[in-house]
């Protein structure tokens, strides 16, 4: 074993490595595959992370139920009941559902007048519990807050303002603090949308709404039932549980069969979550496919570019046969050139890659909707090493196969006098 | 630990003191669509200390014979001993061993490896033998000095004489003291005076006792020898030991 390795390793030290122009080639090749296979899986990877959190943007783990008709005759009842939600049933529903961390209903306004000062523009109003703030995301921007579990016991007039609607009124000025009349009836403005990557929306971003405690809605539009209702789970697996809890309860107090699926249809972001999560996944293994075939054609380069250095090299092959060189001192050299210049193209690749990423970074994703939407380019260490362990394979495969030629060398023949 | 370079047997070790042991020897090519009989029962023995040459027409099978003496290919049929040692049913890791440590080669075409140097050429052997690059050095040193070379050593090929390169390349074939040394035309790619250098050069190492195996088309080196085999249609017809 030891002399072996002192063998391979001096001859592959004393072979004349490659012509430089091949060389280059070679390596430059190998880099290219790199660089492509890197750049796809970080682009994915960058992807993934955006969708994830635009996903995420609506609220986590959260299923949104609105109002149904039955479709199913129930206990005598008729079908096509209409089925809603009031303000009341939230406790009810809460005690029904020890499966859900959280639920609230919702009112909307659609066309509200908003005036400030001289500026007058309609927009969407809804009441909602205060936990809206955490279950949907409203984390409100430096300086301001969202409603609490007082205000809304209290029914305090204060508005919570997307920011892209809070842009719309106030301009450039801070709108925290002032007062908006929200049809013709003043609020104080507490607070306001910290921008957010937001991909579901059920009745138009958040960013372009405004948001009231639900009691202080109930009392200024005298309405009870809800248009919606939204509940959350801890961990996607016990949404299930939590929607038969919900199907159960609401069936028991508004008598309709529980199976209705007509009426306890509702938007599940967990599931949708899940759909999401496997797509990308699928996307991201495209592009390493796609990327791994570059660098296949670049191994490929290789290895036809080591099949003809050992066509050249045959006589001086057979030469060292003659003189006693084992079979593996033959092949070994050119097994580790194969990996030298796959490894060294891989390095280079990499180096290319991280540069292109760091670049990516120093540009601005405000004003620039690709990145926005699509997000930056993000390498991983998951991506790092199955990289590293296909250059690896690709490298053994591109020296072995060159290598394996070289051993098949007849001394006897090559070695003849013509 | 299987130290290659520790000979069982020097060639003078076995009882009789024969080199080559050839019996009944065959080889025949298959190319496909024909059979080449190249040689068609060689009985030939060598002893230590023989300088052979071996003539005949062209296509008579001179080479073929020293390809098998030299274990660089395996014979159709027959029997052969290499210093006592039967060489068949060895697989070719192994014959590259008995190759390495029995067997120099000399070709007419000198065959050195282009990017090394002289010196580099020499250690070839030697590194294939598991010998230590210092010991490697110094031996092949020697070497070149004993060929005339003790200046050429950090020379490349292409900056070496025809007669340069082929006094490297028998300092190569010595480099392991192997028990034997095969020459194919030593002189075929040589002008009349390196030939005759190489010529004296294979002669003086016959003086110093070693055994020789030259393949010739050169009258006057095949009068240098011992003993001249002639071969025909791949069978010995002369076999002729010059009286002293
Ligand atoms: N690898 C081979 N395949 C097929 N036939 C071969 C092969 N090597 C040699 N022969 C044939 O075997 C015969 C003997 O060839 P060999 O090379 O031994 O002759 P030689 O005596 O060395 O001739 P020369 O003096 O021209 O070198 C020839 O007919 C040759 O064509
Ligand atoms: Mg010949």
């Amino acid at each position: 074993m030891g002399r072996d390795f002192s063998v391979i390793a001096t001859l592959f030290f004393k072979a004349s490595s490659l012509q430089k122009k091949r060389a280059i080639l070679t390596v430059a090749a190998i880099a290219w595959g790199t660089v492509a296979i890197l750049m796809l899986l970080a682009f994915g990877e960058g992807l993934r992370h955006q969708m994830v959190k635009a996903r995420r943007g609506m609220g986590q783990n959260i299923a949104v139920w609105w109002s149904g008709e039955t479709s199913k005759v129930w206990q005598g009842l008729p079908e096509g009941r209409r089925i809603q939600a009031r303000l009341d049933d939230l406790d009810y529903l809460r005690a029904k559902m020890p499966s859900s961390t959280g639920i609230l209903g919702e009112m909307t306004s659609w066309q509200t007048t908003l005036t400030w000062g001289t500026t007058t523009i309609t927009g969407r109003v809804t009441g909602a519990n205060w936990e809206y703030g955490e279950m949907r995301h409203h984390y409100p921007q430096a300086g301001g807050r969202f409603f609490n579990a007082n205000d809304q016991r209290d029914k305090k007039r204060v508005i919570f303002l997307g920011n892209q609607l809070a842009e719309d009124i106030f301009g450039e000025v801070n709108p925290v603090g002032e007062i908006l009349q929200v049809a013709s009836v003043p609020y104080l403005v507490i607070g306001v949308l910290n921008p957010k990557l937001q991909m579901g929306t059920y009745k138009g971003p958040d960013e372009m709404g405004a948001v009231i405690p639900i009691t202080t809605f109930s009392a200024q539009w005298s309405r009870q039932w809800l248009h919606n209702v939204v509940f959350k789970v801890g961990v996607a697996e016990d949404m299930p549980r939590a929607r038969e809890e919900f199907a159960q309860a609401l069936s028991a107090k508004y008598r309709f069969d529980p199976a209705d699926e007509q009426v306890t249809a509702l938007w599940d972001t967990a599931e949708g979550g899940k759909t999401l999560a496997a797509e990308m996944r699928r996307f991201q293994i495209f592009l390493g496919i796609i990327g791994a075939l570059t660098l296949l054609v670049g191994g490929i380069g290789v290895a036809n570019i080591m099949y003809a250095v050992v066509k050249e090299k045959t006589r001086e092959i057979g030469v060292q046969m003659a003189i006693g060189a084992h079979r593996s001192w033959i092949t070994g050299p050119f097994v580790l050139q194969g990996m030298t210049y796959t490894l060294l193209g891989g390095a280079f690749g990499l180096v290319v890659a991280i540069i292109l990423v760091l670049l990516f970074q120093l540009v601005p994703v405000e004003g620039n909707d690709a990145i926005a939407f699509l997000g930056k380019p993000t390498l991983s260490a998951e991506i790092a090493v199955s990289t590293a362990a296909l250059l690896g394979f690709i490298g053994i495969l591109a020296g072995y196969f060159p290598a394996r030629r070289a051993a098949t060398v007849d001394p006897a023949e090559t070695l003849r006098y013509e | 630990m299987n130290w290659p370079l520790k000979k069982k047997n020097n060639g003078d070790g076995n009882s009789n003191g024969h080199i080559i042991e050839m019996l009944g020897i065959t080889k025949v090519y298959d190319t496909g669509k024909i059979q080449v009989e190249a040689l068609k029962g060689i009985d030939l023995v060598v002893d230590k200390g023989e300088f052979v040459a071996v003539v005949g027409p062209s296509g008579s099978g001179k080479s073929t014979l020293l390809n098998l003496v030299g274990c660089l290919d395996t014979p159709s049929g027959g029997t052969y001993m290499l210093g006592g040692e039967a060489v068949a049913g060895l697989d070719r890791d192994q014959l590259a061993d008995v190759r390495n440590r029995r067997v120099g080669f000399v070709f007419q075409n000198f065959n050195l490896l282009p990017q090394l140097t002289a010196l580099e050429n020499v250690e070839m052997p030697m590194l294939f033998g598991g010998m230590g690059r210092r010991e490697r050095r110094r031996r092949a040193k020697e070497h070149l000095d004993r060929v005339g070379l003790g200046d050429r050593v950090e020379h490349r090929p292409t900056e070496l004489s025809g007669g340069q390169m082929q006094r490297v390349a028998i300092a190569r074939a010595l480099a392991m003291e192997p028990d034997i040394v095969l020459a194919d035309e030593p002189t075929g790619n040589l002008d009349t005076g390196s030939g005759s250098d190489v010529m004296s050069l294979m002669t003086e190492l016959w003086g110093q006792g070693r055994t020789l195996v030259v393949v010739t088309h050169d009258k006057t080196l095949a009068s240098r020898a011992g003993r001249v085999v002639e071969i025909r249609d791949g069978v010995v017809v002369t076999d002729e030991r010059a009286v002293a």
